[in-house]
This record gives structure tokens, sequence and C-alpha cells, in this order.
């Protein structure tokens, strides 16, 4: 089984429009998009949910106003201020249970929170499994695992033994969530000082956890100079950059149609995504 | 007033838009916040001289084993999982810690104190007369939500606040609302920008935060975003085209508002209008 994930810290560099490419040239995989809470690649897929699942995960507090005295200990004890008028506020509530714990008169009960859902679908690229993370809600890594999860028994069913996997913006558990059981990170990344710091910063995050990074540099003929900047950085880091891709209308109109690029056009966007798709297949080995 | 800047979707400009807004008020007084922790980027474009670098911590238990009678109690109350209770010995996971003091306040020994673990770093400085807080968090760390609020606990009452806020809708995002009198969402004319915009907008709303729209990288071919907005009725404050000069510029760490001055006078007018749509509902 090899697992590819696709990063990029700073976010908008085109993970999900190269994901969507590689969907249609990788052969025998599973697809999981793991930006749970602003997916994506299902807008350009297409899929048919065939079973959708409840993630649910933590508890949040609530207060029973008919036990409760007003004595005020779980307010004074919240580290969340998320008790205010001996009501607790969902969206700032972590679920501890301490003010459930302390209260003298067993007003407070911890409710199981449902925190979204994932689905497992069909696509014209292969199974799909993509989730729907609550709004505002915690637990993000735990969703990702979740998926993962799926992903992997999906691939065992149908024999398949690649899982291409869109990753979430960022540095935070969601990415670290995303990178457990990868063989191989592609870090998509663009020719402005936003993406250099963020390319820096997920990079770390890939040595901290030992997985082994290719570099794609997107739009990399917006700012030449800066193309170089990253190029010199991942050779002395001993990095390969294995495809600078020009900017290319192409990449939005496919977007717009909800189709991925290598199926719109045979323009220079698209070849050189092909090419990358080749490189990677060789690195997964 | 306190606006903050987000978009649901990355990538779409919120940066961009943040720091020309502050640069477009610098002679006015006003603060940035960049509370985008996990990747901060308004001090590649700002460049601010940074005064004050305070660690930021978060609190997780030290077990005094010379009290402890390993009864389990702290482990049980954890809803992380972040203590487990062996025969002669408990196991600490700080990273799994939300700093909750349950565990501290339950233990029937008081075996339990609180040690700070640094999950990162809050700079203070100043661009001009720009006040400049950002949050770093540091590479591993999971949590983004705590040196948020750090971040947001420098907030100057009284004056015109800007927040850079992180994409997407979970915790760190709501985390960074929180407070806030307007969310400005910054969106681009594609259906990945449109989908992200409306969980954004849920956001928003589920803090009843008025919300107006940006769209960003504007060309014809696409009217899903303009349509969204008069069904939801929610007002486009700015159109910024697509135009490989501003991609330049911001690709070379300049801010719209500083390599085509002619946009602050826009970006003034964003919060004027800001100003009365949060005038109406109060």
């Amino acid at each position: 089984m090899k697992e590819l994930v696709v990063l990029s810290g700073k976010g908008g560099t085109g993970k999900t429009s190269i994901v969507a490419s590689f969907a249609a040239l990788a052969q025998s995989k599973v697809i999981a998009d793991c930006d749970v809470d602003a997916a994506d690649l299902h807008l350009v897929l297409s899929p048919t949910v065939k079973e959708t699942s409840e993630f649910w995960a933590g508890k949040t507090a609530a207060v029973d106003r008919e036990r409760c005295t007003q004595c005020r200990l779980c307010q004074e004890l919240c580290r969340f201020k998320a008790i205010h008028d001996f009501t607790v506020d969902p969206l700032s509530c972590e679920g501890c249970g301490l003010c459930y714990q302390v209260c003298p008169a067993e007003a407070i009960r911890m409710e199981d929170n449902l925190a979204g859902h994932w689905f497992i679908s069909e696509t014209r690229y292969g199974p799909l499994v993509h989730a729907r993370l609550g709004i505002a809600q915690d637990n993000t890594g735990r969703l990702v695992a979740a998926v993962r999860q799926a992903a992997l028994k999906v691939a065992a069913e149908h024999g398949f033994n690649l899982l291409l996997t869109d990753g979430p913006p960022g540095i935070g558990c969601p990415v670290i969530s995303s990178l457990a059981g990868a063989n191989l990170a592609l870090l998509v990344t663009e020719p402005t000082l936003s993406g250099r710091h963020g390319l820096e910063r997920v990079l770390g995050v890939c040595r901290h956890f030992g997985v082994p990074a290719l570099v794609c540099i997107n739009k990399f003929d917006l700012n030449e100079e800066n193309s170089c900047h990253i190029e010199e950085r991942c050779y002395a880091a001993g990095i390969p950059v294995a495809a600078r891709i020009p900017f290319d209308n192409a990449v939005t109109e496919a977007l717009v149609r909800g189709v991925p690029v290598v199926e719109y056009s045979n323009g220079s966007a698209c070849r050189h995504m092909a090419a990358l798709w080749g490189r990677v297949r060789q690195a997964l080995g | 007033m306190i606006v903050s800047v987000a978009s649901g979707k990355g990538g779409t400009g919120k940066t961009l838009v943040a720091t020309s807004l502050a640069l477009s008020l610098e002679d006015q007084g006003v603060q940035l916040l960049d509370c985008d922790v996990e990747e901060p980027d308004c001090h590649l474009l700002l460049r601010p001289t940074i005064t004050e670098n305070e660690a930021a911590c978060v609190p997780v238990p030290a077990i005094d084993e010379a009290r402890c009678t390993f009864c389990g109690r702290c482990s049980e109350v954890c809803a992380y999982h972040a203590l487990a209770v062996l025969p002669q010995k408990v196991v600490v996971f700080p990273e799994l810690c939300h700093g909750c003091g349950a565990c501290a306040h339950l233990c029937p020994e008081k075996a339990i104190s609180e040690v700070s673990r640094e999950i990162g770093a809050v700079e203070v400085g100043h661009c001009g007369e720009i006040e400049f807080v950002q949050g770093i968090l540091n590479v591993g760390e999971a949590m983004a939500t705590p040196l948020i609020r750090a971040v947001k606990a420098r907030a100057k009452k009284g004056g015109t606040v800007i927040i850079d806020v992180a994409p997407g809708t979970a915790c760190p995002v709501v985390e960074s609302l929180k407070g806030s009198d307007f969310c400005l969402l910054v969106t681009e004319p594609t259906p990945f920008g449109l989908y992200d915009l409306a969980l954004a907008v849920e956001t928003a709303r589920r803090l009843y935060l008025p919300c107006g729209v940006v769209i960003n990288r504007d060309a014809p071919g696409y009217s899903g975003t303009e349509d969204y907005c008069r069904r939801e009725h929610i007002p486009i404050l700015l159109k910024i085209p697509l135009d490989q000069h501003i991609a330049v510029l911001y690709s070379r760490g300049i801010a719209l508002a500083q390599g085509m001055p002619e946009w602050r006078g826009r970006f003034l007018s964003i919060l004027q209008d800001i100003r009365s749509l949060v005038g109406l509902r109060t």
C-alpha cells in the first residue's frame, strides 16, 4: 500500500487541481479528500455518495437551569470562558467536563457531539472518501483519521494499492493527521513570499514526522526569481523539485467547468501535470 | 471597531486585503492582528519592526509521584486521553492536553500541578503607525486555538483592529472571529471559492456577525458568486480584478495599497461601508 499526500502550507497554491488531474491519470487507487473543513475535490470529481457515516467526537456541556443553583463555580473554573449567565456557549465549550464534575447540584450534563459526516462515494475515476466537518468544530484531526481509515478499507476491498490524498492547508492537527502513514508528500507551492514561507513550514512538519517530500512549483512563471530561490533552497536541502508548472488559464477554466485540467485541455499546465504524475509514481516505487 | 478578514477557502487574498486595509488606515491609528498562526504571512507584506517576542504557553499536568496513589482519577476525568495511569507510573501526553485543569483540580491527593509548555510565540511590533501583532505556532504543534487567544488578548480597545483569519471554518477560525464587529469574506469567482464562501458565511452567521464580500481575481465567466450574494443579501464591498501586475506585486511581498496607492481610497471606502453596516445593526 502506498500513500501520497498533497500538501502546501499556504492555501490556494493548486493542491486540489493537481490531485484531480492525478485522479484522472492514476490507475487502481482510492482518493481521499482530507481537507475536511473546506473540502473542494468533490466539485471536480462529481461523486455519487454510496455511504454516509456520522462523525461523533467530543462532548458539549449543557446546564439544566431547573437544577442550577447559580453558585457560579462552573463559570469560575471554566478555562475556555464557555459559560455565561449559567448557559453554555457550544462554540466555546471544549468538552473537558470539569463543570460537570464539580457542579454541586449535578445540574450539568455532557452531551455527545455530532461533529460532522464522512462519505464513501463513487466517481468516474474510482472511489472517493470525503468528509464535511461541522461548523466551528474541533477534532478535525480525528475526522481526517476517520477518512483515511475508511479509504484504506476501501482500497483493501478493491485490491488497490495506492491512496491519493488531497491534504489541508496549514501545519496543524489536520495536516499532521493526514501525514500519518504517508510514504511521500508532494508539496505544492507558488513563487510568492507567502508560498515560500508556507513551504518552509510544511517541509518542517514533514521532516518532524519523517515523511519524504517532493516539491512542485505551480504558476512558476508568475515570478521566476522567486521560483529560482525555491529551487536553490530545495537543491541545498536535497529535496527534489518534481515540476515547474506555468500559469495557465485552463486551470481555472477547467475548475469552473468541474473537470480535471488533464481532461479539459492539452495545454502547458496539462502536460506538466501529466509529467509530474510520472515522476511522483516513480518516487512512490 | 474590529473587522475580521476571513475566507473559507485558502489563497483567495485575505492577507492581501487585511494588509491593504491596515495600510489605508495607517494615519488614523490601526492595529493588525495576524491570527493565521499556522501560516502567518502579513509580516511578509508589512515587514514590521518587532519589538517584543513572548513565548506562548499552555498549562500541562506534572505529577508528583510521591503523593500519587495511582488511583486513576485523573485519567478517568481527562476528556482528551492525555493521561495514562500505569501501576507505578502516570504517563502524560502533553500534545493531547487542552489545559482544562480538570486533572489538577480533581486529584484527591493534590498530586498534580500545572507547568507551562511552549506552543509558539506572540510577536508585537509596528509598521510605520500600524500596530502589529502576530502569532507563530511551532512546527509540529497540533493546536492553534490557545495561541490565537494569546494574540487576541493584545487587541487594543477603542481604535480599529483588523484581524487576518486562517482559512477554513473550524475552531481556530471561530476563535479568531469571536468578538468581531464585522466579518469581511474574501472569495474568488470559481465554484471552489463559492462553496467555501457559503461555509464561511454559515460560520459568521453562527456567531451573529454581519458579513460583506470582497471578490478577488475577478474576471468574467462565472456569475455564481454574485448570484449567491444577491440571494443571501450579502453586500459585495469590493472587486479586485484578475491582474498580473497585482499578482506580481504580491509575489514580491508588496501590499496592493503600497504598490498601487490609488487603491487606498477604495479600501477606505470599504471601511466606511462597514461602519455604516455595523451601525445599522446596533
